[in-house]
């Protein structure tokens, strides 16, 4: 796709970015000790950790990536929200307060608080850091996304920009700088995403969204099955493909030289125009068979039929929001199927219309198999299971969210802003549902990325929502890379050498350790996001939740709740977790696709680990803790 | 102890009690939750059913659990502060 780069998207993207480095220049000079760096020295005001809280967890996944899986599969990217919030009931009920009493500045403090064992600090710092880098994957690449249609810089240099900055936030100012980077833009995600909620609203729903391509339709014979013919002489068949029970057809024009499907209904065959992308022999990349910069790639999706009480109709108008699902419900949509061949020496990649019943759309179904119509087998069922558990159980054993516990004064200020967290991501969840369709049916859809669904809807309503919708994302961006990597130096330099290696440091020292760890990780970072390039944002962020609820969340709770949990038990447990997590996803059906495997010979197939590895997690903690009492024997715990 | 939290913690009385309304209402909350996972495993067919309003099954439950999710939240939080101020002052007068 091409992208038309916006004098005022440059201009606001440059004032939030200056904004945000003078807020760390300025806080820099007053963050002296360990604990101003770690924990913003435990003074933030319950209100501004609520929405900072809002700001670190609303990542590149919760904007970009649910946004266009909406856009994309409908109700089943909606799925993610529920559960992503779902997943701060048991951060507010089980985790929020105790953690607080019994943690100083990292995930580790609060689990090594009882024992004071060095196997759970080592275990914890490499939970952590793990973890965090799960989740840093996905948003560096986000960041990379983002910078193409905003600044027109290609991916690399989105990755080098957020590391650049991020680092420099946290190695300023640590904590402090990071919990209001997050307070604005998370105040601003949720703000803007209103405006473009209503913006959807008011326009409605209708047949044609403007400045739509119209995908040719030409008439054809096919004889022998597979020979296709065209009676319209200014066209020519190229070359013809059958892929699975589909045939493709790519003709020459005087123009250019698309792709179309052949569909026949009742003996009569019509050829339908598709989206293409062809890589030749040579390397080159065309886009419905013409090199890029001819604009023949086109964004997509829109509404074949409307129908409003019972009757046709080309647009709604203004809709309430109730009124806009049902009406979609009742209508009809064209998504786009992604499909891919070889056609000689070139590989192909088609995008064909796919009609699809807005019933469909409004239900889960349309990604996760889970009907016996649809062909679903028991392990489709267990990956919506284990995905649902992941989710719910991944938010409160997420590291980086847990810190954010230590940076307010008290328990009850702790509780408040969990609350406010809740309130304020619990209502932006509920707007993607709108953004997601919106971006669906008004022809805005870049089917090489879907993470772009979410701006390129800004961008239909004109391009000052789409540059400040773009400078906001790339600001979630930022504040959760910097909670991410804050998290990770806490790992290193505080749990890791402070803590397990015991390297003799005076306070000073340990901001400076902090801050080099900040360094390295961020760089670290970069050379992922640019690694990674191309990978789904939410799809890893939905592996990062299965990680942390296996590693993280049964130590967490036992400590919490079972007296007999022992340091080794603890220990093992989050070793287990993150071994047989990280095992499963290896060996996974998405991992054996990306290695360029077939996906259907995986090993294990399971997309999601949770359902595995969560409860073998929980089996081997309490199992060694049960063989280790009497470590306990020897401890006097004030419980 | 090495890991004494960032900022002195005040003695709370109402621990217990606040723990086992927590536990509760995360009983509540996961049973509900349970229930939208579990249709979606045995019936799918049963999300697309229209409940209300022209909203179906997967709208309502969805929307359901988020809106549930922030009233629980503001409940928990009403009963606990009530819990501190009665507990914690009772114990300093």
């Amino acid at each position: 796709m091409i992208y038309e780069v916006s004098n005022l998207a440059i201009i606001i993207f440059v004032i939030i970015v200056a904004f945000v480095l003078g807020l760390s220049f300025y806080f820099a000079r007053k963050t002296k000790s360990s604990k101003s760096y770690y924990a913003a020295g435990g003074t933030i005001h319950w209100g501004v950790n609520g929405i900072a809280f809002a700001g670190d967890y609303l990542s590149a996944a919760s904007f970009l990536g649910i946004c266009g899986m909406i856009a994309f599969s409908g109700y089943d990217g909606f799925l993610y929200s529920i559960g992503f919030l779902a997943g701060w009931v048991v951060a507010l009920f089980l985790v929020a307060e105790p953690l607080k009493r019994l943690g100083k500045y990292t995930f580790a403090d609060a689990l090594d608080a009882k024992f004071n064992s060095q196997s759970i600090k080592l275990a914890a710092s490499i939970s952590t850091l793990v973890v965090s880098i799960f989740y840093l994957i996905p948003q560096m690449v986000g960041a990379g996304d983002l910078v193409v249609p905003l600044l027109g810089l290609p991916h690399w240099m989105g990755v080098v920009i957020v590391g650049s900055i991020v680092i420099f936030i946290v190695a300023t100012a640590g904590m402090t700088s990071t919990t209001y980077v997050q307070f604005i833009k998370g105040g601003l995600l949720v703000i803007f995403s209103t405006v473009l909620t209503i913006y959807v609203l008011q326009h409605g729903l209708t047949l044609t969204p403007e400045n739509y391509h119209k995908f040719a339709e030409v008439e054809a014979v096919v004889t022998n099955d597979t020979i296709v013919t065209i009676p319209d002489s200014s066209y020519h068949v190229e070359s013809t493909v059958v892929a699975g029970k589909m045939i493709f057809v790519k003709l020459n024009t005087d123009e250019y030289s698309p792709w179309f499907k052949v569909n026949t209904t009742d003996g009569h065959t019509l050829l339908e125009e598709v989206l293409s992308t062809t890589v030749t022999s040579n390397g080159e990349k065309l886009f419905n068979g013409s090199p890029q910069s001819a604009g023949k790639f086109f964004q997509v999706g829109h509404l074949s039929k409307i129908i409003v009480d019972g009757k046709e109709v080309d647009k709604t108008g203004p809709v309430g929001p109730f009124e806009f699902i049902k009406t979609l419900e009742n209508s009809e949509v064209v998504r786009f199927t992604k499909k891919s061949f070889t056609d000689g020496e070139d590989h192909v990649t088609v995008w064909y219309q796919n009609l699809t019943s807005g019933k469909a759309v409004m239900e889960p179904g349309l990604k996760y198999k889970l009907s016996k119509a649809s062909g679903a087998t028991t392990w489709d069922k267990l990956n919506f299971l284990s995905l649902m558990l992941a989710l719910f159980l991944g938010t409160s054993a997420l590291p980086h969210i847990l810190i954010r516990y230590y940076t307010v004064p008290n328990q009850r200020a702790a509780r408040k802003s969990t609350i406010v967290a809740i309130a304020a991501i619990g209502f932006f969840y509920m707007l993607t549902l709108f953004m997601g369709l919106g971006a669906m049916v008004n022809g805005v859809l870049d089917v090489e990325s879907s993470n772009m669904s979410g701006p390129l809807l800004a961008k239909a309503f004109g391009v000052s929502l789409f540059a400040i919708i773009s400078a906001i994302a790339f600001a979630t961006v930022l504040g959760t890379v910097s909670g991410l990597i804050i998290a990770s130096s806490g790992a290193i330099a505080h749990d890791f050498i402070d803590n397990y290696l015991k390297v003799p440091m005076t306070d000073k020292g340990k901001v400076l350790a902090g801050k080099y760890s900040a360094l390295a990780v961020g760089v670290f970072a970069i050379i992922l996001g640019i690694l990674f390039k191309g990978m789904n944002v939410s799809f890893l962020v939905g592996l990062a939740f299965a990680v942390a609820a296996s590693a993280n969340l049964p130590a967490i709770l036992f400590l919490l709740f079972w007296r007999k949990t022992t340091a080794k038990g603890i220990a093992w447990s989050v070793i287990v977790g993150i071994v047989s997590s990280i095992g499963i996803i290896l060996f996974s059906p998405s991992m054996w696709d990306r290695y360029g495997l077939i996906a259907s010979d995986a090993p294990i197939p399971l997309d999601n680990p949770g359902i595995i590895s969560i409860p073998l997690s929980v089996i081997t903690l309490v199992v060694i803790s049960l063989l280790t009492q009497k470590d306990n024997a020897t401890k006097d715990f004030d419980r | 102890m090495l890991h004494e939290p960032a900022v002195p913690v005040e003695k709370d009385h109402a621990i217990a009690k606040k723990t086992k309304l927590g536990v509760i209402m995360f009983f509540v909350y996961t049973l509900i939750y349970a229930g939208f996972v579990v249709i979606g495993l045995t019936d799918p067919e049963l999300m697309g059913l229209e409940v209300i309003g022209g909203q179906n099954l997967a709208i309502i439950y969805g929307f359901g659990l988020i809106i549930l999710a922030i009233v629980m939240g503001f409940i928990y939080n009403y009963f606990c502060t009530r819990f501190e101020d009665k507990m914690n002052n009772n114990s300093t007068t």
